[in-house]
């Protein structure tokens, strides 16, 4: 059986290779695919913080993808239109510049992971699932009928944002960005388990009660993890956006929370590596089988159903042969 | 606005209630006596429409399809809970939420491969079609009538199931000790089967008689399974009555709150403005009560268990 660590490294190694690969052999589209996967990744990470180790089951998450993704949206359709965003009180000029636009998506979504923390956490169990589901669906709504950026039809950016340095047109320098994004992100949530927030945080989602015993707050625990899970996936619904130079409202979809938390279970929960390993095999079957035939989903759906009967723990956990990452 | 179009306007939204109840009481029966998360209920409502409309298009006959889709619904709710349900019992919440997520991506891509992407269509019955004249002069077309009636009946009938039968006693009994009723010789395992195919039967009935308004098409069952959560969460999980009255707020907010809300708001804001704000917030109305209610109820209104 093989130690984590290794498997984290080694699921690192190989996402960077494969572009490296592609890009030696002059195949642009994987690269892309790649990207993407990193992207999915990097929400996941997010997502795998509140649940896999704060043990919250959120089926919300689309909501601070989507809000990132508008914010990319928001400020780089008023910086292409050259008028600025009008506040009532006072005005933003619009901005193609991604460092801007990445801070933004993590201020904004960390503030709406706040305010939705505070009021789901009040639920616990199957009543937290829904209440986090109905957040995200009142995002999702508000988009679609918000006609002022697209409603429905959603909203193009002609060019992609830039980066100091950086031509984000090429794919492997966007790609890159995107990576050190994510590594940057899973080396948080390293550092984070580790310490003693992450200490409580992981003692809270086994007992509340303990945790409260020795002194500690396990719904502010549990709040601080969730607004850091929010802002890191807001981050990637930024760069997602930045992607596909276009944000709509299925960015706010339910399937895309219940994709997130799939990534996560094939991968491993609470696993460094499991979001990674969930989101690379994610793509790759979808781009593999949806090559074969158009109807794939029959496919992944029992492909998901055979690692929830019989491998629990997914695949980090059939690695390492443990079924959690908590000894 | 006048009284007759408020008066149909409830009517509409009692009627969309009660379809929403035939959902919900299959999943917060399913939850409450197994302890199941299904996201797959939609799907069965699915299974229900297409059922009704391939034997509708065969016969011609209402009552054969509606026979159909109960039949078709209860037998693929039997089989899925044989086959993959039964091994979640025990499994974590979100065990189940992924491996019923997986069965919506089977049952939705199967039936299109079957069926193929275009939307089937199910007729009206000729007897019940057409307008009916109530009391005070309101037209109201009889076919969405019959469904607020036969919605009644089904809530009576699941009444009379849980409270008076024999099987009742042990559905209700398997609720608050599952070990205790296998230690009294009830054999859980049929009784689980049993329960499930109830909900499915349910579900796919609802899929039926909604079919015969909409069109019958892959992904129906999606909308209508997140407002039955919706309805099983704020009525608290696993109480039928909560399911009825969750049932009847959620399908009337949400009716209401479409044709009112940008009424409302036109009364201080100009008119283009208004509709937007309006038609904006009324379709979040029914997440904003659910997320009330929980901050007011963390357990739903009459639900005990979290």
């Amino acid at each position: 059986m093989i130690a984590e660590r290794w498997i984290t490294l080694l699921t690192l190694a190989g996402f960077l290779a494969i572009p490296l690969w592609a890009l030696a052999v002059d195949e642009p589209f994987t690269i892309t695919l790649a990207t993407r996967a990193a992207i999915l990744a990097l929400a996941a990470v997010g997502l795998n913080i509140a649940l896999g180790i704060g043990g919250m089951v959120s089926l919300g998450h689309a909501a601070f993808f989507g809000l990132g993704g508008y914010a990319m949206g928001i400020l780089a359709f008023h910086a292409q239109s050259f008028q600025p965003l009008d506040l009532g009180l006072f005005t933003i000029e619009g901005t193609k510049s991604m460092p801007v636009i990445w801070l933004t998506a993590i201020a904004v979504s960390a503030l709406a992971a706040w305010l939705i923390g505070l009021l789901s956490l009040r639920t616990t169990g199957v009543y937290f699932i829904m209440i986090t589901l109905a957040f995200g669906q009142m995002f999702f709504y508000f988009a679609i009928s918000w006609g002022t950026y697209g409603g429905e039809d959603g909203l193009s950016i002609y060019v992609r944002n830039s980066f100091p340095g950086l031509n984000t047109l090429v794919p492997i320098q966007f790609f890159a960005i995107c990576f050190v994004a994510l590594c940057a992100a899973l080396f948080f949530q390293w550092r984070l388990r580790a310490s003693p927030f992450g200490l409580a945080l992981n003692a809270a989602r086994q007992s509340e009660a303990r945790v409260a015993t020795v002194g500690l707050s396990p719904k502010r625990l549990k709040l601080l993890a969730f607004v850091i899970s929010g802002a890191i996936t807001g981050l990637a619904g930024a760069l997602f956006a930045d992607l596909n130079r276009f944000v709509s409202p299925t960015m706010f979809s339910w399937q895309l929370s219940g994709e997130l938390i799939i990534l996560i279970i094939i991968g491993g929960v609470g696993r460094l590596a499991g979001p990674v390993i969930g989101a690379a095999l994610f793509v790759a079957l979808e781009h593999w089988l949806g090559g074969l035939t158009d109807f794939w989903h029959v496919w992944l759906g029992l492909i998901l159903l055979l690692i929830v009967l019989f491998a629990r723990g997914g695949i980090v956990g059939l690695l390492t042969g443990k079924a959690g990452p908590h000894v | 606005m006048s009284t007759i179009l408020i008066f149909e306007q409830v009517l509409n939204g009692l009627q969309f209630g009660i379809m929403l109840f035939l959902m919900a009481a299959g999943l917060t029966l399913i939850f409450g006596v197994m302890g199941l998360i299904n996201l797959a209920h939609g799907s069965l409502y699915m299974v229900g429409a297409f059922a009704a409309a391939w034997v509708a298009g065969a016969t011609g006959s209402f009552v054969f399809a509606l026979i159909a889709a109960l039949a078709a619904a209860a037998a693929a709710g039997a089989l899925v809970e044989i086959v993959v349900i039964r091994r979640l019992y025990r499994a974590a919440h979100l065990d189940q939420v992924l491996a019923t997520f997986a069965l919506i991506l089977i049952f939705s891509e199967g039936t299109r491969w079957v069926f193929g992407s275009f939307p089937l269509f199910l007729d009206i019955p000729e007897t019940l079609s057409g307008p009916v004249t109530l009391p005070g002069g309101i037209e109201y077309p009889r076919y969405r009538l019959t469904l607020i009636g036969i919605g009644i009946a089904v809530a009576l009938g699941l009444w009379w199931l849980t409270a008076r039968t024999r099987i009742g006693i042990q559905i209700r009994a398997g609720e608050n000790d599952r070990e205790m009723i296998a230690a009294l010789g009830v054999d859980i395992s049929k009784l689980y089967t049993l329960v499930f195919a109830l909900g499915a039967a349910l579900a796919g009935l609802a899929g039926a008689l909604v079919g015969a308004i909409q069109s019958v098409q892959v992904g129906m069952g999606e909308p209508v399974l997140i407002l039955a959560f919706v309805v099983i969460v704020i009525g608290g999980i696993g109480s039928i009555r909560g399911a009825f009255i969750g049932a009847l707020l959620v399908g009337l907010t949400d009716t209401l709150g479409g044709i009112f809300l940008p009424e409302v708001f036109k009364l201080f804001m100009e008119t283009g403005a208004a509709t937007q704000t309006g038609s904006a917030l009324a379709s979040m109305a029914v997440y904003i009560l659910m997320s009330a209610v929980l901050i007011w109820r963390p357990t739903g209104l009459f639900g005990a268990r979290g």
